[in-house]
């Protein structure tokens, strides 16, 4: 028995930044493993599971476009609002015209993807996830993506990208793909597959996160995603 | 804030620029593919800012966080109520204590959050308050005006026209455009950051009037027109936000060839289409 969903996602825009080129950002081609994942967690997740994506069907023609946008050019600090949190005063807040950076986003446009995917129960501490536990999950999952429901509204890439979704049942017809036959097959060379966090279980603390990648070769519109534990780091 | 929140918010622009695109010589922003006119979420973000400054006059907790000059006043001294926590604790604690602190005094960082400086990962507020690119509904013109000045700058200048005085510009406007652009607040996050019901009803207020507070040489006249949002019963949603923005229709009036204001389109709303546990209010 597979406990695997298939999700319709798709949207107006998106920004899949390759970690190459962020500070004038430029997405990826197509949906990263990882962002897909981030679109299921908005919609259920639990601290004993984790989302595994299998595959992604890639449904429309990939189109980019160009937006720049006047943006902040610094954080703001955590240790001015410590001193000003002791003290009851301070200046706090950032002058946007003083601190400003202008930055082009090439963006994905009108995008629709199929995301095929799975999870793994995490082995409990102590006496081991139940058997009915994986149904558990399942169910709520399929619940609220039946009926819209999400803890956040799941986004691409950025939050100013919404995601529209639906849940595709076991025999539901997939969706039609819109990309030409010469297209179909392509290399996109080697992709972010995820993001490896060690993270401290008590103080939450993390200790180091690592970027895993796979190359991205997609196969009559479907890209197959090796699992985290074969990309390369 | 028990209820999730999808909003659609419908706002026109006559004879303004009412975001400038910097790739573009500062003419309205376009999609190039479709010709529709676009604003961008931070613009709407940066309006909702300002009038919360303007009319809480900046204080806590309505400070602002990302400010613009021209509507800052000078008292920057403030008195931050502290969180009344016992001082001694773990690092994680420390800074957990600090983020909530930000939150509870500054508006902004509450309704859309912010990244504080962080070596880790967890130092950042998500906010509850999620908006998209607004997009015109039908195609966009953009008409260029040469416009002049009769003073220079410099006194080289002067010289130069021999007293004449006149400089050039120029100024771009969109003869009407009627936008569109979805938003989402997030009950769980609201929780996170304390976006309170009272936060909320500022947010309402913010998109009834601030365009009344932003007025300039190259907005031109902005108004909001509507703010449709649905009201889920339950906090998780009790429908998909595309089912509901879908039961929305804004559209040019059957007579109309060339739109020039508000009363050329027509909003309806398939009340049949709104499911069960989703009520739909006007917030402007």
């Amino acid at each position: 028995m597979s406990y695997g969903i298939k999700l319709h996602v798709w949207g107006d825009y998106a920004l899949f930044s390759r970690p190459e080129m962020k500070v004038e950002r430029v997405s990826y081609d197509v949906i990263t493993p990882s962002a897909a994942r981030g679109v299921l967690e908005a919609i259920y997740w639990k601290p004993q599971i984790r989302w595994v994506i299998d595959r992604i069907h890639v449904l429309k023609p990939v189109q980019f476009t160009s937006v720049r946008r006047n943006e902040l050019a610094s954080k703001a600090s955590a240790a001015t609002a410590k001193s000003a949190m002791r003290s009851g005063a301070g200046s706090l807040g950032i002058a946007i015209e003083d601190d400003r950076q202008q930055r082009a986003a090439l963006l994905l446009r009108d995008i629709g993807y199929v995301i095929e995917a799975h999870f793994d129960l995490l082995p409990a501490t102590e006496d081991g996830p139940e058997a009915g536990r994986v149904g558990k999950h399942l169910d709520m999952f399929k619940r609220r993506a039946r009926a819209g429901q999400c803890f956040q509204q799941p986004y691409f890439g950025c939050r100013e990208f919404p995601v529209s979704f639906v849940l595709l049942e076991n025999d539901a017809p997939l969706p039609v793909c819109t990309l030409a036959p010469a297209d179909r097959d392509k290399d996109f060379g080697f992709m972010l597959h995820d993001i490896l966090f060690d993270q401290d279980a008590k103080t939450k603390a993390v200790r180091s996160t690592s970027p895993r990648f796979f190359r991205a070769v997609m196969k009559n519109g479907i890209i197959d995603v090796p699992s985290l534990q074969l990309a390369h780091a | 804030m028990k209820n999730r929140y999808d909003f659609i918010y419908i706002f026109d622009v006559q004879d303004g620029n009412p975001n400038g695109d910097p790739d573009a010589g500062n003419l309205p922003r376009l999609d190039p593919e479709t010709g529709n006119g676009l604003v961008t979420d931070v613009c709407l973000k940066r309006k909702i800012r300002n009038f919360v400054a303007l009319v809480k006059n900046g204080q806590p907790p309505y400070d602002i966080y990302i400010r613009e000059k021209a509507i800052l006043n000078d008292q920057h001294e403030k008195a931050y109520v502290a969180l009344g926590k016992d001082v001694k604790k773990t690092k994680q604690e420390d800074r957990d204590e600090t983020r909530a602190w930000m939150c509870q005094n500054f508006y902004d960082i509450r309704t859309f959050g912010a990244v504080m400086t962080t070596e880790v990962n967890c130092g950042q507020v998500r906010g509850p308050v999620q908006l998209s690119f607004s997009r015109s509904v039908d195609p966009i013109i953009t008409s260029e005006h040469a416009v002049t000045r009769c003073a220079v700058t410099t006194k080289k200048e002067a010289e130069k026209q021999d007293g004449d005085n006149r400089t050039m510009g120029r100024k771009s406007t969109v003869p009407y455009a009627l936008y569109l652009g979805h938003g989402f607040i997030n009950p769980f996050l609201a929780a996170q950051t304390g976006f309170s019901d009272d936060d909320l009803a500022l947010l309402k207020t913010a998109f009834g009037q601030m365009f009344e507070l932003d007025r300039s040489a190259s907005r031109g006249l902005m108004s909001p027109r509507r703010c449709i949002a649905f009201k889920h019963d339950s906090q998780l949603g009790n429908a998909p936000a595309h089912k509901l923005f879908d039961a929305v229709t804004v559209k040019k009036k059957a007579n109309v060839d060339v739109p020039r204001s508000f009363a050329d389109y027509e909003v309806t709303i398939d009340q049949a289409a709104i499911p069960q546990g989703v009520t739909v209010e006007e917030w402007v």
